[in-house]
C-alpha cells in the first residue's frame, strides 16, 4: 500500500508542490542528475576505449602462444649456464606428437637484422620489410585478410616453391598504382620469388601498419634460400581451447625442458607469449575502470540522495504548518509520511533520469562526432552503455531516493498536529 | 451550538485542541459518539478526525497553493473519495457558502471573510458531526464576523454541533449556551 506504484491524485499533489517551487525543486535534482550523468558518461568512456582497444586486436586468435628460446642460466647435465640453443625440425615433430594441450604447431623463421637495409628489390624500387618463412596453417594464427591471389599452401612448402604472399603496404611501396601484382617478382636479399598473393591485416591503427609491411614465403623454401638449416626460429601454437592458456604454456615449456637438458627450475631459458593473458590483462584494466567510474558515479550520486535529502528537510521544516493542516483534514501519519517520500523519490527519479538521457546523449553525440571525423580507427569507437548498467543505476538510485526521503518523511511526523498548525 | 470564552491562557484553546483530537489529555474522560477517545494513536485520531470532525480557525488555515475548490476537496482526498465525486461535493459546499464564482481562485485572491467562508466549507465537507471554530472571527471586521456567525448557525440549525472559541461577548451570544473558562476549569 505504501509502495503503490503510481495514483494519479498523489501524483498531481506531488506535482502541485514541486511547481509551487519549480527552481528550488530543479537545484535539488540537480546533484542526483549530475551523480547519473557522470556514471553514464564514465562508463560510457571506459566502454568506447575497451571497444577501441578490441578493434585494435581486431581478428587476433585468442588461444594463439608464442614459444621461442632464450638462454640458460642454470648448469644442467654437462651444460655451463648461459648457453644459447635452437628448436630444430626434429622438436617440431616432437611437440606435435606429444604436447596434449596444442592443436597446433607452426615453426617460422623470420630474415633478421636487416631493419634499415633495403632487402627486397623489385626493379627500381626497393624496401626494408620482415621475411617470414612459414608453414600455410600460420594463417590459423595469426589471421589475415586476403585481398588478392592465395596464402601459402602445402604444395609451396612440398616443392620448395619461390612464391611469397606479400603485405598491402609492400605492394604500395613497391608497385605502382593499379599495377599487376600476382605473377609478378621481387628479389629478397637477391633470391627471386613470384608474388602469388597480397594480404591485409585484420588489425586498425599502428599495429596494422606494422603487420601490413610483411612477406611470407613458404618455410622449405626460406630455410634453403637464406642458409637456416634445420633451425627454427620459434613456434607458433595454437592451445586447445579447453586448456587453459598458462597451463598449456606449462606443459610446452616443461616438455621441451626434459628434450634440451634445461635444468627443470631454469626459467630464463624459453620465452613465451599467450594471447590469452594479454586479453586477461585488458580485461583486467577495463573492469578496473569501470568499477572507478561506478565507484566515484555512485559517490556523487550519494552526494546528491544527500542533497535532496537536506532540501526536503528544509521543505518539510517550511510546510509544518501546511501538513499540520492537513493533518487535521484528516491525514493519518502514513499518508504524510508517503506523501513526502514521494516527492523525494520523485525528484530523485526525474532528475536521475534526464541525468541519465543527458549522459546517453552525450555518448551519442561523441560517437557521431567520432564517426564524422571518419573515426573508424584510434583507440576510442562507439562508447556506449549496457542496459543493466542503466538498470543497476536506476536501482541503486530509487534506493538512495527511498533513503533521503525516510529522514524527511519522520520529521514530518514528528511534530503533533497541533503545534504543526500552530507554527507560522 | 456552544461559545467557550475565557481570558487568554484561561485554556480555551487547550480544551478546543482536546476536543478536536489534535493533542492529547491526561485526565477526565472524552466521549465522541459514544466512544472513549482516551489515549488514541495519531492514526486513530486521524480517522476520527476525518470522520466526526471539521475544524475552522481564526486564521483560515488553507493551503495558499491550493484552489479554493481544492482546499475543500483536501478532506475528501484524506477519506478516499474518487476525484469526481470530490470536486463536485466541494463546489456543492462552496455554492452554500456563497462562494460559486470563486472556486478556482487561490486564498490570497479572496478577502478575509471569503477565506473563512472557503474553511468553513471545508470543514463541513467530510459530513462532520461537530465543528470545532477557534476564534472563527478573530481576523474578520465586525459585519462580515457576523455573516460568518450567521452562516455557522444556519448550519448548527441544520444539524452540525458548534463549538465556537471566543474572547468577543456579542459572538458569544449569537451561540446558544456558553461556557466561561477560569484557569483551565468552567466557571
Amino acid at each position: 500500500m505504501i509502495l503503490k506504484i503510481f495514483d494519479r491524485d498523489r501524483a498531481l499533489e506531488i506535482l502541485q508542490v514541486f511547481i509551487t517551487n519549480p527552481f528550488r525543486t530543479f537545484l535539488s535534482g540537480l546533484g542526483v542528475g549530475w551523480g547519473l550523468f557522470m556514471i553514464i558518461v564514465t562508463v560510457g568512456a571506459s566502454n568506447g576505449l575497451e571497444n577501441g582497444v578490441s578493434a585494435d586486436l581486431g581478428g587476433r586468435v585468442k588461444n594463439s602462444m608464442f614459444f621461442w628460446t632464450q638462454w640458460t642460466s642454470m648448469p644442467y647435465k654437462g651444460f655451463n649456464k648461459g648457453r644459447n640453443f635452437n628448436f630444430n625440425s626434429a622438436d617440431t615433430e616432437y611437440l606435435k606428437e606429444n604436447s596434449s594441450s596444442t592443436i597446433l604447431v607452426a615453426p617460422r623463421n623470420q630474415l633478421g637484422g636487416h631493419r634499415g637495409s633495403n632487402n627486397i628489390i623489385r626493379g627500381s624500387k626497393s624496401g626494408a620489410f620482415n621475411v617470414y618463412g612459414d608453414v600455410p596453417s600460420y594463417i590459423q594464427i595469426e589471421p589475415y585478410k586476403i585481398l588478392k591471389g592465395r596464402y601459402l599452401n602445402q604444395g609451396d612448402v612440398d616443392e620448395e616453391r619461390k612464391i611469397a604472399v606479400i603485405g598491402k603496404r609492400v605492394y604500395e611501396l613497391l608497385y605502382d598504382e593499379g599495377e599487376e601484382t600476382i605473377g609478378s617478382t621481387i628479389k629478397v636479399q637477391g633470391v627471386t620469388f613470384t608474388v602469388v598473393g597480397v594480404y591485409s591485416s585484420f588489425q586498425t591503427g599502428e599495429d596494422a601498419e606494422e603487420s601490413n609491411q610483411s612477406i611470407f614465403v613458404p618455410y622449405s623454401t626460406f630455410s634453403k634460400a637464406f642458409h637456416t638449416g634445420d633451425k627454427v626460429g620459434w613456434y607458433g601454437l595454437l592451445i586447445d581451447p579447453e586448456v587453459h592458456a598458462d597451463s598449456a604454456a606449462a606443459e610446452v615449456v616443461n616438455l621441451m625442458k626434459a628434450r634440451k637438458s634445461v635444468h627443470p627450475d631454469d626459467r630464463t631459458a624459453f620465452g613465451y607469449w599467450t594471447m590469452a593473458s594479454a586479453f586477461e590483462e585488458i580485461e583486467m584494466i577495463f573492469s578496473a575502470f569501470r568499477f572507478i567510474a561506478f565507484v566515484f558515479g555512485g559517490l556523487a550520486l550519494l552526494a546528491g540522495a544527500i542533497g535532496i535529502m537536506n532540501i526536503m528537510l528544509i521543505t518539510v521544516r517550511e510546510r509544518t504548518k501546511e501538513l499540520g493542516i492537513r493533518r487535521a483534514m484528516g491525514a493519518t501519519p502514513i499518508t504524510v509520511m508517503r506523501q513526502i517520500m514521494s516527492e523525494t523519490m520523485f525528484i530523485t527519479t526525474i532528475s536521475g533520469l534526464a541525468g541519465m538521457c543527458f549522459g546517453v546523449a552525450t555518448l551519442e553525440g561523441v560517437n557521431k562526432l567520432l564517426l564524422s571525423m571518419g573515426g573508424a580507427g584510434g583507440s576510442f569507437r562507439n562508447p556506449e552503455v549496457s542496459l543493466d548498467i542503466v538498470l543497476i543505476a536506476l536501482a541503486v538510485m530509487s534506493v538512495m531516493g527511498l533513503f533521503a526521503g525516510i529522514l524527511p518523511a519522520l520529521r514530518a511526523v514528528g511534530v503533533r498536529p497541533v503545534e504543526a498548525i500552530r507554527t507560522e | 451550538m456552544v461559545a467557550i470564552m475565557g481570558s487568554s491562557g484561561s485554556g480555551k484553546s487547550t480544551l478546543l485542541n482536546i476536543l478536536g483530537l489534535l493533542d492529547g489529555f491526561d485526565e477526565g474522560e472524552y466521549m465522541l459518539s459514544g466512544e472513549s477517545m482516551a489515549g488514541l494513536n495519531e492514526r486513530s485520531s486521524a480517522r476520527y478526525r476525518s470522520k466526526f470532525l471539521g475544524f475552522v480557525f481564526q486564521s483560515f488555515n488553507l493551503i495558499n497553493f491550493k484552489t479554493a475548490a481544492e482546499n475543500v476537496a483536501l478532506p475528501l482526498y484524506y477519506q478516499g473519495v474518487s476525484r469526481k465525486e470530490r470536486n463536485k461535493r466541494a463546489i456543492d459546499f462552496l455554492k452554500k457558502v456563497g462562494l460559486n464564482d470563486w472556486s478556482n481562485h487561490l486564498p490570497n485572491q479572496l478577502s478575509g471573510g471569503q477565506k473563512q467562508r472557503v474553511a468553513i466549507a471545508r470543514a463541513l465537507v467530510g459530513k462532520p458531526k461537530v465543528i470545532l471554530a477557534d476564534e472563527p472571527t478573530g481576523a474578520l471586521d465586525s459585519k462580515t464576523s457576523y455573516e460568518v456567525m450567521g452562516l455557522l448557525r444556519e448550519l448548527n440549525k441544520e444539524g452540525i454541533t458548534m463549538v465556537v472559541v471566543t474572547h468577543e461577548n456579542d459572538i458569544a451570544e449569537m451561540c446558544d449556551r456558553t461556557i466561561n473558562l477560569h484557569d483551565g476549569q468552567i466557571a
